[in-house]
């Protein structure tokens, strides 16, 4: 079984952002970028499947400007065999951004072109847009089940199934999917692994396979999907306004009564 | 070194040091030594770090001086005495080896240096001999036991980093006294007649562990001399302005440790009414500590860079490092005595907090300290710059 892992480019979690001038997008002219951690664990999983045998080769693919070449490349650091980029200048979040139905429309293609793969991996959501869309899209394009929010992944029956468990509300729910199937990863799904030096210099010599929505023959679709979307601003969350102290005990569970808490 | 590359290489050292290394800082300062739970020797080899300047060949990355300085920087900034242990097995211990060791001696004791399953170190330093280390007593003496040639080692090495995890040391000792000639051997720790003295409990640099080595009528077989027998003295030379351009690192990435933490504490700390990152006497200090880190980082990174060039030309590292050898010395003069004073000034900028083993700075400058002595005093580097900028 061959595994196609999803992997973006995003603002770095632990990277202080502000919302740029033109309220548009966050300003990313200056912070540092990394590969969105759900989508490090989407492919840690599908290392770990090729690991355990179960997948025999994993493809990293991602959609973005120039500079998501280096997602890839970590991709490939981290074990990748093969890494696609489709080449789009809009990408990330914000206005302007891809939604997520594009990314979908492109990833779906994508499968097309490289398949067959036995498994779409990708994180559930990307923490930039927060969407929490784009593998659900892509299962409803290609009429493939969908298992989201993966906390544990296993093959089964020979190589057919994912048994998936799913963090919910209210708790764990597991499915059992037949595959060919999208999996999105939640975070306790497992911890992922971190390049080392010699993959990373080897990634630097790898190839990565270069494509574009033209030559998916989906640029149009992925144009009109573009257009759907338009995000009017974007503005920092209000200030967290500040607590009021109480005297005791007694006026703090009045407090409580009088805005209807108790 | 392709800028972008060794962009990615610093990120990458800086990602692995911030998480593996840093978290244990402060427990390795307080207990001397490294933890036991994880072992950092490992750690480092599995991410590729000792073998920075170690051919392919021998499971190393091949990539050359600047990226070594980086990474002994981004390593002491996470934890200068982890980084020290770092720069004395990978530096002085694995790359005297590399340079100057026959292909068989790089094939049996390089590989388990590179990977971390063995440690390495290099004595030279004596009792009597530190700064006048060719003044060494140690002696080796040609011999034969049952057959074998060899030599026999007594004498005591001071001082030495790693010396007590070392499975593979370089020693230097006299194999012509008269003469004053010096010869390299490789010493495996369990040779019959080595041992190691009491662990040396330090100022600073805390849990790079340093000791006394003790060779009693210690036999070393005949292949085990580094380098020509007698040779010894131009081994050690051009080792040291390696050593002191690689460890220059070391003070940079105390620097840089010393912004990390003075940074945000005067940007939250307010009197009279506002951050004290906003006084100018503050503010002061703080565009010192910058232009110190900057400049000591970019000078390094340029002599590292003529390495680098020159030896991918094919040219003569030996004959580099004599032309370079004042850089190399001035190196690390610059960068450890301004990282001295940088500590000292995060001391100050944290005032009562600086003072106070809680926060870092009382570290930053006991280890600061050390690079102002180890690899050669101030005083031997300035004797040195000296000496060859008269004679040019
Ligand atoms: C933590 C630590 C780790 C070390 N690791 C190693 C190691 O791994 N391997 C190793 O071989 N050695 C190591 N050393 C030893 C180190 O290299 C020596 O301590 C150093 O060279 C100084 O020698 P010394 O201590 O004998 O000082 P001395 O030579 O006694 O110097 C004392 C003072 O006199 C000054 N002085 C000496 N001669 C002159 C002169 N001609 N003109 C002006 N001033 C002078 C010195 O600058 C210094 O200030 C280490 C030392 C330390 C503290």
């Amino acid at each position: 079984m061959r595994i196609l892992c999803a992997v973006k480019r995003v603002v770095d979690y632990a990277a202080k952002i502000r919302v740029n001038a033109a309220q548009t997008n966050v300003d990313t002219s200056s912070v540092k970028m990394s590969m969105n951690p759900f989508c490090e664990i989407a492919l840690e999983e599908a290392l770990r499947l090729k690991e355990a045998g179960i997948a025999t080769e994993v493809v990293a693919v991602t959609v973005g400007p120039d500079a998501a070449k280096d997602t890839l490349r970590t991709a490939m650091a981290m074990g990748a065999d093969h890494a696609v980029h489709v080449v789009h200048e809009s990408a990330g979040a914000g206005a302007g951004a891809l939604p997520p139905l594009a990314v979908a429309r492109v990833l779906s293609a994508v499968v097309d072109h490289a398949g067959p793969f036995g498994m779409v991996l990708a994180g559930k959501q990307a923490i930039d847009g927060d969407n929490n869309q784009t593998g659900q899209m892509l299962a409803a394009l290609r009429g493939w089940p969908q298992a989201t929010f993966a906390s544990s992944v296993s093959v089964t029956d020979g190589g057919t199934h994912a048994v998936v468990t799913r963090e919910v509300d209210a708790g764990l729910e597991t499915v059992k999917v037949p595959l060919p199937a999208v999996v999105t990863t939640d975070l306790r799904l497992n911890e992922p692994r971190y390049a080392k030096l010699p993959m990373i210099l080897k990634a630097r010599k790898r190839e990565i396979e270069t494509l574009s929505a033209e030559t998916l023959n989906v640029k149009d679709h992925v144009d009109r999907d573009q257009g759907k979307l338009h995000v009017r601003k974007v503005s920092e969350p209000p200030a967290r306004a500040g607590g009021v102290k109480t005297k005791d005990m007694d006026e703090f569970i009045n407090m409580l009564r009088e805005k209807g808490v108790l | 070194m392709d800028p972008a590359a060794l962009a990615e290489f610093r990120e990458a050292v800086r990602d692995f040091a911030s998480r593996v290394v840093a978290p244990h800082a402060v427990a390795i300062d307080e207990n001397n030594s490294f933890p036991s739970d994880v072992n950092l020797w490992k750690e480092m080899g599995d991410m590729g770090l000792h073998g920075v300047t170690v051919p392919d060949e021998y499971g190393g990355l091949d990539m050359g001086y600047e990226a070594h300085v980086v990474a002994m920087e981004e390593l002491s900034r996470a934890s200068a005495s982890v980084a020290l242990s770092y720069g004395a097995h990978s530096n002085l211990c694995i790359n005297q080896i590399v340079r100057n060791g026959n292909p068989d001696q790089k094939a049996l004791l390089v590989p388990p240096l590179v990977s971390g399953d063995h440690v390495g170190a290099l004595a030279m330093s004596e009792p009597n001999a530190g700064s006048d280390v060719v003044s060494m007593k140690c002696r080796a003496d040609a011999t034969n036991v049952r057959g074998e040639a060899g030599y026999v080692i007594n004498g005591n090495k001071m001082w030495i980093t790693n010396g007590p995890t070392a499975q593979t040391l370089v020693v230097y000792a006299k194999t012509d006294v008269e003469n004053n000639r010096i010869t390299a051997f490789l010493i495996d720790k369990d040779m019959e007649g080595f041992r190691t003295a009491q662990k040396l409990d330090k100022l600073g640099m805390r849990g790079s562990d340093t000791c006394e080595l003790v060779f009693e009528d210690c036999f070393v077989p005949a292949d085990r001399v580094l380098g020509e027998v007698h040779g010894g003295v131009y081994v050690l030379m051009s080792g040291l302005d390696l050593e002191r351009l690689v460890l220059s690192g070391g003070p940079i990435g105390i620097m840089q440790a010393c912004l990390d933490v003075t940074l945000p504490y005067v940007r939250e700390r307010k009197q009279f009414g506002k951050p004290i990152g906003e006084m100018q006497l503050v503010q002061a200090k703080l565009a010192d500590m910058f232009m110190k880190t900057n400049s000591a980082r970019a000078y390094s990174a340029s002599i590292a860079k003529q390495f680098d060039t020159m030896k991918q030309a094919g040219g003569d590292l030996v004959a580099m490092g004599r032309k370079l050898r004042k850089d190399c010395a001035a190196s690390i003069l610059f960068s450890s005595e301004h990282a001295t004073q940088c500590a000292l000034d995060a001391v100050q900028l944290l005032g009562g907090n600086g003072y106070v083993n809680e926060y870092p700075t009382g570290r930053l400058l006991r280890d600061a300290k050390l690079y102002e002595i180890g690899a050669g005093t101030q005083e031997i580097r300035r004797i040195l710059i000296g000496r060859e900028l008269v004679r040019d």
